[in-house]
């Protein structure tokens, strides 16, 4: 594929040449044009709506920035069309690596098990992630792209909102439906709707530097707790594609950044890391960082995603990751309440299922962030046992966090039905689903997550045929496994993922997650099902 | 499983005698580096975070009542 453009022009539009009193009306604005706002626009034209996407820019950020795209985030993208070339680009890895001092204590493997699609992670550049984004929705008609638009005010009315948008013509009005705030951790609309963003500040300053350099280290992620290089402190090294390594140090809380970031003040740490100067540097960054959230993602008709509504510390890739998640979550909601299928209420799960996700992300990066830079003489004496015991226990292991990577959360939602069968396995009303190999009747050989893109990534039943099929009436697809004319189950692992007996039927959203499962189900149960995960209940 | 306060050694000067005897000669710095660890090892055998939750309770609560005493004597 041709070289993804990372500059954009500003074009003027029609609707800038409206009068204050006749402003153009859009169903949906999106704002922020990030690895967020684009999925979310893409995701809601696939579903039939018109978009319009401003962003403040008009090219794409500098910058590695997030670096690890989750399986779950690669599943979501499939969705969009746009996984694969991820993939393609990306660097593929599952295996974690801790260090202390020289030696290697522990190393885990985020995804032991064959039978799925995606791998747990790769690491891909965020520029190449949104150049993938936006070629994408250069294809989709139904959003309109608007660089240099900035929104710098915003009003909220009874049914609708009113954004001051500038542009290097001036300024202009457009009206919206809903807005989505997709822009970011410094998010200018968060301060137009007078959200609070409060949180936990740490201390501790991190060094960011993607080098490029060609080098016989595997593609795992390594983490080292005091390592020889870098004395009484915590380092990560990972890579990424282009022969980029993304190398983070921890610094001193009281390090001058201004002094930090010099290259020749960088390289000489890095050249005692790597043991040779064979390198060049291709980004250096200095962060701190917050881990906090909005109360209420919902404002009235805005509504935040991603950084915008929530950030965490950077390990555990628990940031981009979380705001696709976002993403995934919201836009076959709005899509229905926009439609009039669903009730404006259901936008209300977003804000529990998410903000709920926020809090669990928070939390686990908030642990891995206090390992890494203890708060007190006693926290370092803790985490200095539990690295000592790490070296002849598993427990010891186990209790080491030098970041908890990002995995789905499970969502105690209003949507979801309780199981009423008894289940040995398989995932519960609220989790994602499983993916697992099948094999289509034409023979193919796919995967159960590409079986639901083909059903249309609307609701779907997975049905594990015992000859009898339930008729759901409604905008159903139906994944069938066995029987006559269903899929196969090559390796049985669609059986075991699901705890499947023959009659067993999940209920998946549109965005993958599930609402109910039955050991039989009947279109009673189904359709009660069906109309609470639909916000009518 | 609710923490256990009824005495479950049958030589609980035995016990006793054991941790003291593991600090004995150390600083008080390599003293509490022990301790720290022999929590870690113990909470882990426990295995029950609420059974741990309840002891963390506990150790607070008298270790409180007992700085509180301390207080009110000087």
């Amino acid at each position: 594929m041709a070289q993804s453009r990372t500059q954009f022009g500003y074009r003027r539009h029609a609707d800038q040449d409206r009068g204050e009193g006749e402003a153009a009306r859009h169903a949906v604005v999106v704002v922020g044009a990030g690895p967020v706002g684009l999925s979310l626009a893409i995701d809601l034209a696939q579903r039939g709506q018109a978009v319009v996407l401003l962003d403040d820019a008009d090219r794409i950020g500098e910058g590695s920035r997030a670096i690890c795209f989750s399986k779950r985030s690669l599943e979501y993208w499939d969705r969009l069309g746009i996984g694969q070339r991820m993939v393609d680009k990306g660097v593929v890895w599952s295996v974690g690596k801790i260090f202390h001092g020289a030696a290697l204590l522990y190393q885990f493997n985020l995804l032991p098990e064959q039978g799925h699609k995606r791998p747990a992670f790769i690491n891909l550049q965020q520029f190449y992630a949104e150049a993938y984004l936006v070629d994408r929705v250069e294809e989709l008609p139904a959003i309109d792209l608007r660089w240099r638009n900035k929104v710098v005010a915003l009003e909220v009315r009874n049914d609708h909102v009113v954004l001051t948008v500038d542009t290097p013509d001036g300024p202009y009005l457009l009206r919206a439906t809903y807005v989505a705030a997709c822009d970011g951790a410094r998010s200018s609309l968060r301060q137009m709707v007078g959200a609070e963003f409060s949180g936990k500040v740490f201390e501790d300053q991190f060094l960011i530097a993607d080098v490029k350099m060609t080098a016989e280290f595997p593609t795992e992620r390594w983490f080292w707790f005091d390592p020889p290089f870098h004395a009484g402190r915590s380092a990560l090294l990972h890579r990424q594609p282009d022969d980029i390594w993304r190398i983070d140090l921890q610094l001193h809380p009281d390090a001058d950044a201004v002094v930090e970031k010099r290259p020749e003040n960088v390289r000489p740490r890095i050249a005692r890391m790597l043991g040779h100067e064979k390198f060049e540097f291709e980004w250096i960054s200095l962060y701190k960082f917050q881990c906090r959230r909005m109360e209420k993602f919902i404002h009235g008709r805005v509504i935040f995603a991603g950084d915008a509504a929530h950030q965490v510390s950077p390990f555990g890739a628990r940031g981009a990751n979380s705001g696709l998640e976002d993403a995934e979550n919201l836009s076959w909601k709005l899509d229905r309440v926009l439609k009039g299928t669903s009730p404006e209420a259901l936008l209300e799960s977003y804000h529990i299922e998410r903000s709920a996700a926020a809090d669990e992300n928070i939390r686990e990066s908030t642990r891995s962030t206090d390992f890494m830079a203890p708060a007190s003489r006693q926290e370092a004496r803790l985490r200095k046992a539990v690295l000592s015991l790490a070296k002849e226990t598993e427990f010891g292991k186990r209790m080491i966090n030098g970041g908890r990577l990002s995995v789905p959360s499970v969502y105690d939602s209003p949507l979801s039905t309780a199981d009423a069968d008894a289940w040995r396995g398989g995932p519960r009303p609220g989790a994602s689903m499983p993916d697992a190999p099948i094999t289509a009747r034409d023979g193919e050989p796919a995967f159960l997550t590409d079986a639901f893109i083909k059903c249309g990534k609307r609701f779907t039943l997975l049905e594990f045929s015992n000859g009898a099929s339930v008729d759901v009436s409604g905008d159903v697809g139906v994944i069938s496994i066995g029987g006559v004319d269903g899929a196969l189950d090559p390796a049985g692992l669609v059986g075991a993922r699901y705890d499947a007996e023959p009659g067993t039927a999940y209920l998946l959203r549109p965005d993958g997650y599930v609402v109910a499962r039955f050991r039989q189900p009947t279109r009673q149960t189904l359709e009660a099902a069906l109309a609470r995960a639909c916000g009518m209940n | 499983m609710a923490l256990s306060t009824s005495s479950n050694f049958t030589k609980p000067d035995d016990a006793f005698r054991a941790i003291v005897e593991a600090h004995r000669g150390l600083s008080d710095e390599a003293s509490a580096d022990l301790d720290a660890a022999l929590v870690l090892v113990l909470a882990n055998h426990i295995g029950d975070l609420d059974v741990l939750r309840e002891a963390i309770a506990l150790a607070k609560r008298r270790m409180m009542d007992v700085s509180q005493q301390a207080q009110q004597q000087q």
